[in-house]
């Protein structure tokens, strides 16, 4: 018996959602008295991975081979099933990001695992049983999920579980995937990164602000705050649609969920569609002029002001802040 | 080209959420059901672009009660060529893509369109499941989708940016925004859609991966904190001490 799950890494670095879908997959691993185990896919360096023994994890399996640098689905869910069966994993653990949320569906079929997409907290086991918690309705409701299947496949949502990290080292051993060469299905062209900024679905801090700004030649000081808060930055549709402000920064129902620690909402309504993408944030501050704006009822904290006048304070409060800690 | 797109039925954003038969169902009494928006908006319009330009036939298809043909129908209505409907109540996401995927096997579509995910379950667990039955492969959250010679190219969502590749047909694709603008349909598209094939077939049974055992609400409303405009550093205080974000 063993808790598997997949790591990805990025530009050098494990992704910040892989390390919360190892860290949950070492609580497993725990819950249930076995071993924690990471599958890495493609060339990464030994020391970079053993690192993963930082969030519990126990051995790292690494099928270290440039021909499997690019994610593949097809590829990618015949190498995560057979290092799966290889290590007699009952619980397979993916992040719910861009990659998991079509690997994991896969995986469930090929394993015929039973599937639980975007998981918020720990299953909680009864017998071979799992009980797994997830947000539905665009986080207006969560909803349990019964798995009964010998295998249990989970992907977490990004920002639900913050890995607690300790000393360890992890293992790191190589497998070779039995492949075809018609398992390779994806050929990647070009990849068109937005640099210097914080990837939004991967941030806990962000600073997002609508239409309440006037025009795109007001966003310095919503920059300069997410500078200095080493936050994201996101918008509401409105402005996104007259592109004042970039296609890939917009959040709700139509773009990005999000789910950070901190959402701060300068300008914008609270439109339903908005909060859909928003709502999971576990902390929300809202800056709006008018106190009957409905991002109140979803907000912990508000401010009922001009955004030209209250965010400058705020940059002002926050570097004071800063420099005192 | 032959394409397939997978349509749901999930309930307006606007809708009031609540649980009966001990929160283990979703209260469907007053609300109003609509196709999911990335099915219609961006799946399906796709689907229908590229017939427009290289021929072939758009199907949909979907896997529930009678009630959802009025969807259906506007379906057909914004320019697919014919539906199906495989009459169940669905009970798992695996029920679901079975049912899609025994469809496909005997139609081979070259490719088939799904929606990002729905508006209620948010998880693309469909598409997933669909192409894996089909074993063919599949690109997820994607922008842009052209189609030349047997081989697809697409753009498709990376963390912090967006990726090009290339992919043989057939091919499963999970519709993102700006894959294509939404149309709203016509009076010819509504007064043919009247008459377009919509065939109704039985579910196949299959086994049961995961059950809902529970829904819930929110404990309860969030309580807003209100901090003076003048008091800025109060702020600050609240979201380092309290709420321990910063
Ligand atoms: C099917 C559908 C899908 C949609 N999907 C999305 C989606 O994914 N994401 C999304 O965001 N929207 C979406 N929308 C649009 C949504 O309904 C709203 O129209 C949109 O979110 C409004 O953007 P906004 O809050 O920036 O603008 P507005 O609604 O115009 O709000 C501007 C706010 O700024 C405040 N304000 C004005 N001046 C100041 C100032 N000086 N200082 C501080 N505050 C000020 C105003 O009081 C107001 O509350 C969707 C709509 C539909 C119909
Ligand atoms: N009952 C259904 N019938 C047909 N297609 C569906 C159904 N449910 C979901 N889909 C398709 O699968 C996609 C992803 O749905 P989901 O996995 O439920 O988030 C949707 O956008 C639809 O294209």
């Amino acid at each position: 018996m063993a808790v598997l799950s997949f790591v990805e890494i990025a530009d050098g670095k494990i992704k910040k959602a892989s390390v919360e879908a190892a860290y949950y997959g070492s609580k497993v691993a725990e819950s249930l008295g076995t071993d924690s185990i990471a599958l890495v896919i493609g060339e990464a360096p030994a020391d970079l991975l053993a690192t993963l023994g930082q969030v519990g994890v126990k051995k790292v399996v690494q099928a270290n081979n440039a021909r499997f640098n690019s994610f593949d689905s097809k590829l990618y869910t015949k190498i995560v099933a057979q290092a799966a069966a290889e290590s007699g994993a009952t619980v397979v653990v993916l992040s719910f990001n861009n990659n998991g949320k079509l690997l994991a569906p896969r995986l469930s079929v090929k394993l015929k695992a039973g599937y639980v997409p975007g998981a918020v907290e720990l299953p909680v086991f009864n017998g071979n049983t799992a009980v797994v918690k997830k947000n539905v309705f665009s986080g207006k409701a969560s909803a349990e999920y019964q798995v009964a299947t010998d295998v249990k496949v989970i992907s977490v949502n990004p920002n639900s579980l913050p890995p607690i990290k300790g000393t360890a080292s992890a293992e790191v051993v190589q497998i070779t995937p039995t492949v075809a060469d018609t398992d390779f299905t994806t050929v990647v062209k070009g990849v068109d990164k937005i640099t210097g900024t914080i990837p939004l679905t991967e941030a806990e801090l962000v600073v997002s602000a609508g239409r309440g700004l006037k025009g795109p030649e007001n966003w310095g000081m919503i920059e300069e705050l997410a500078r200095d808060m080493g936050a994201a930055t996101a918008c509401s549709r409105a402005v996104a649609d007259v592109d004042w402000r970039p296609h890939h920064e917009h959040v709700g129902q139509t773009g990005l969920t999000i789910r950070p620690n901190l959402y701060i909402a300068v300008g914008i309504s609270g439109a339903i569609q908005h909060l859909a993408g928003v709502n999971g944030s576990k902390v929300i501050v809202v800056i709006n002029t008018d106190p009957e704006a409905p991002f109140f009822k979803a907000a912990d904290y508000g401010i009922v002001g001009d955004a030209f006048q209250v965010v400058p304070k705020l940059i002002e409060e926050y570097m004071k802040f800063k420099n005192a800690h | 080209m032959k394409i397939l797109v997978p349509i749901s039925k999930v309930p307006d954003t606007t809708s009031k959420i609540a649980f009966i038969e001990n929160n283990t169902k979703f209260n469907p009494d007053g609300v109003t059901f609509i196709m999911n928006p990335t099915d219609e908006w961006y799946a399906l319009v796709r689907a229908i672009e590229l017939k427009e330009k290289q021929g072939g036939e758009v199907v949909v298809i979907h896997v529930g009660g009678a009630e959802t043909e009025q969807i259906i129908r506007k379906a057909l209505a914004i320019g697919a060529d014919k539906a199906v409907r495989v009459d169940a109540d669905p009970t798992d996401a695996y029920f679901v893509a079975t049912q899609i995927a025994n469809h496909a096997k005997t139609e081979n579509y070259d490719l088939i369109i799904t929606g990002k995910e729905t508006i209620d379950y948010n998880s693309f667990e469909i598409g997933g499941m669909v192409a894996e039955l089909l074993d063919i492969p599949a690109v997820a959250l994607v922008s842009k989708l052209e189609v030349e010679n047997g081989v697809a190219t697409l753009k498709r969502e990376i963390e912090g940016g967006t990726e090009t590749v290339e992919v043989k047909l057939p091919l499963l694709v999970g519709a993102e925004k700006d894959l294509a603008v939404a149309r709203i349909p016509n009076m010819k598209g509504i007064m043919s859609a009247r008459t377009k094939p919509l065939t109704v077939v039985a579910a196949a049974g299959t086994d049961k991966l995961t059950t809902v055992v529970n829904y819930a609400l929110p404990e309860k409303a969030k309580q807003c904190k209100y901090v003076s405009p003048d008091n800025v550093g109060e702020l600050v205080r609240l979201l380092h001490e309290e709420a321990k974000v910063i």
